[in-house]
């Protein structure tokens, strides 16, 4: 990294050389001793929706208030389409936040907190008044232009937080934890209006939540934060599928951590034994639920076999997540769509492949 | 179920209505009946109802001229107590940071301390030898003791101004403390300078505390009788001044009931239009 204190700066380029969109570059941010992030860098493409996924105290809402202005960085800088970003007051730059409490304005109507932005700028009236009401449409919401905040539901709430924002053309769109307030079906109805919206748009957007399932139903990439630290980012399926920490395999979802020993390029996990391409030793493993199949409808390629008993069962309505005891010390939780019936002993599968090798474990004091 | 509880309500409701059916409604009904009353030569109070009492009212220019001269003052006393207390409450509300509380007890240990003490105050730093004209005599400021100072309107806005800044402060703070840090954040965020966040959001949302800060001041500058008597000449008798005269030395109760129920009404009127402004600013 290059090192300097000139203001005007460009960011240094990524190794295709073309210049990153939104750069953050080593940022962190700490109440004296406490380190509430820890030298975050994350560059992120314009256009792209990237979510910010991570526990309360993970230091996610952090980060977006570092990059909206509202908190000062103790480290590093951050850089949209090559300019220092960090040193402007918030009102100068060109991201605009939706906020979790909707934050709209009591005083206003619709139409009024929509205009907002653009009336502080000082943008005429007339083209206010289109701009608002394209704002509005978009998120059909023009039928309450008069309406104030208190006489509308919370749902309308977040569409005339999104037009607010929007409407003045932010280079990127933070949105923090914006449909925790919703309830379950409207809270996936917003989630496929707003991938839609963003994409239609192709503003780049950056989604604080805690909720795993949103983080991978929206994003285009996902960043796994953990006590201030990347713990993992990538694409949704990716991130899924192959979780590198024991953290990140349950945070994205369950999954059953095995540990075994590794011995010429077999791991023996005393309940099953797979081939796997680690050094020699301990090794620990995530395997997804949902890779157990018995062994009778399991897809083919499902090479690792192994006998269990059906201790419990728990229905999900899309599935049954059943407890399968290996042996005394050994349980697995699978998630099978057949019926299947209690106690009774069976042969279960699942392909290699899905036998993830985590990290070795950080044992914390 | 219904019973008991309806019981139980009205048990814990009956003090306070009979404090105020005692304290309150029967002094203002006294008052009232008093004001249609007169009296005799010979100083007795003679129970023939009439309106004499409002005739001479509104017939003599002289209550009228201090009832107004008294709204005058009181406006004054408004307009100054915002232009300090705002400051302040937008200060102690926004920047005090950790010694806020300490802040807080200074604007509110004043109340605490007696009225009479803090006019008399007044007096000693007004006075032709007071503190304020022994200091600009000393560095030449002025050659002889200004003496507008004291026994004028001036020294009376002054010592009610200081004495109800508290009042209009703590309703402000309260209001500024209520407005969400979001929403600042937001109009921050949607662009807007600090300026603009002032008078488009925080203003406006602060306003039911300025008109209940402003109430309090107005109305209690209104009825105020010991400032003007203390340090207000000639020039600045205050309507409460002529209530109190026609109750003590000129023992004219019944002229005084008039007067009284006059003010009242007054009060009563501008208790209602704030009252309005508050819910309408409160809602909106």
């Amino acid at each position: 990294m290059t090192a300097g204190t000139d203001s005007l700066e460009k960011a240094s380029a990524d190794s295709s050389g073309a210049e990153v969109f939104l750069q953050i570059e080593n940022v962190g941010k700490s109440f004296g001793a406490h380190h509430v992030l820890d030298s975050i860098s994350l560059s992120i493409e314009q256009g792209e929706f990237v979510t910010l996924l991570g526990e309360s105290g993970s230091g996610k809402t952090t980060l977006l208030r570092i990059i909206a202005g509202f908190e000062t960085l103790s480290a590093g800088r951050i850089f949209l389409e090559g300019n220092r970003l960090d040193l402007l007051p918030p009102y100068r730059r060109p991201v605009h936040t939706v906020f979790q409490s909707y934050a709209l304005f009591p005083h206003m109507n619709v139409f009024d907190n929509v205009a907002y932005g653009l009336r502080v700028r000082g943008v005429g009236a007339g083209e206010i008044k289109s701009r608002v009401h394209a704002a509005l449409a978009r998120v059909r919401m023009e039928a309450f232009m008069a309406h104030y905040p208190r006489h509308i539901s919370g749902g309308q709430k977040q569409r005339v937080a999104l037009a607010r924002a929007l409407v003045n053309e932010p280079k990127v769109l933070l949105l923090d934890e914006p449909l925790s307030a919703l309830d379950a079906n409207l809270r996936l109805e917003m989630q496929r209006e707003l991938k839609a919206l963003q994409q239609d748009l192709g503003i780049t957007f950056l989604f604080v939540t805690h909720d795993q399932s949103e983080a991978l139903a929206i994003s285009d990439r996902v960043v796994l934060l953990h006590q201030g630290r990347i713990e993992q980012s990538g694409e949704p399926r990716e991130i899924y599928a192959r979780p590198r920490t024991s953290y990140a395999a349950n945070f994205l979802g369950k999954s059953n951590l095995v540990r075994g020993v590794v011995r010429n390029g077999i791991a023996d996990c005393r309940a099953f034994s797979a081939p796997v391409n680690l050094p020699e030793g301990p090794a620990i493993f995530s395997l997804r639920p949902e890779a157990i199949a018995p062994a009778s409808s399991a897809s083919s390629g499902s090479d690792v076999r192994f006998t269990a008993q059906v201790v419990a069962e728990q229905f999900h309505g899309a599935g049954t997540l059943v407890t399968l005891r290996c042996s005394e010390e050994i349980e697995l939780t699978a998630r099978i769509n057949a019926a299947i019936s209690n106690e009774t002993w069976g042969e279960f599968a699942f392909r290699a492949e899905d036998l993830v090798p985590l990290a070795p474990e950080v044992h914390e004091s | 179920m219904m019973r008991p509880q309806r019981s139980g309500a009205l048990l814990v409701m009956l003090p306070p209505f009979a404090w105020i059916a005692l304290f309150l409604f029967l002094p203002y009904c006294l008052l009232f009946c008093y004001s249609f009353w007169t009296v005799s030569e010979f100083q007795q109070i003679l129970h023939h109802p009439t309106l004499a009492n409002y005739a001479h009212l509104f017939t003599n220019p002289l209550y009228l001229t201090v009832i107004l001269r008294t709204l005058r003052i009181a406006l004054s006393v408004v307009v100054l107590s915002l232009a300090i207390g705002y400051p302040l409450a937008f200060f102690l509300a926004f920047h005090s940071g950790r010694h806020r509380a300490l802040l807080y007890q200074a604007v509110i240990i004043p109340l605490w301390v007696s009225y009479l003490v803090r006019a008399y105050a007044w007096k000693v730093i007004f006075g032709n030898e007071g503190v304020l004209n022994t200091l600009l005599m000393w560095s030449h400021g002025t050659s002889h003791p200004l003496s507008f100072l004291l026994y004028s309107p001036f020294a009376v806005i002054v010592t009610l101004t200081h004495i109800y800044v508290p009042f209009v402060v703590l309703p402000v703070v309260a209001s500024l403390e209520k407005i969400p840090r979001e929403l600042i954040e937001s109009s921050n965020d949607l662009g807007a300078r600090p300026w603009q966040t002032f008078l488009r959001v925080i203003l406006p949302l602060s306003l039911p505390g300025v008109v209940s800060g402003a109430t309090f001041a107005l109305l209690l500058s209104f009825g105020d009788f010991l400032a003007p008597l203390l340090l207000g000449g000639p020039a600045s008798v205050m309507i409460a001044n002529i209530v109190a005269n026609l109750f003590g030395a000129d023992y004219n109760w019944p002229l005084g009931a008039a007067v009284a129920v006059v003010i009242l009404n007054i009060v009563v009127a501008i208790l209602s239009v704030t009252q309005r402004l508050e819910r309408r600013w409160r809602t909106a």
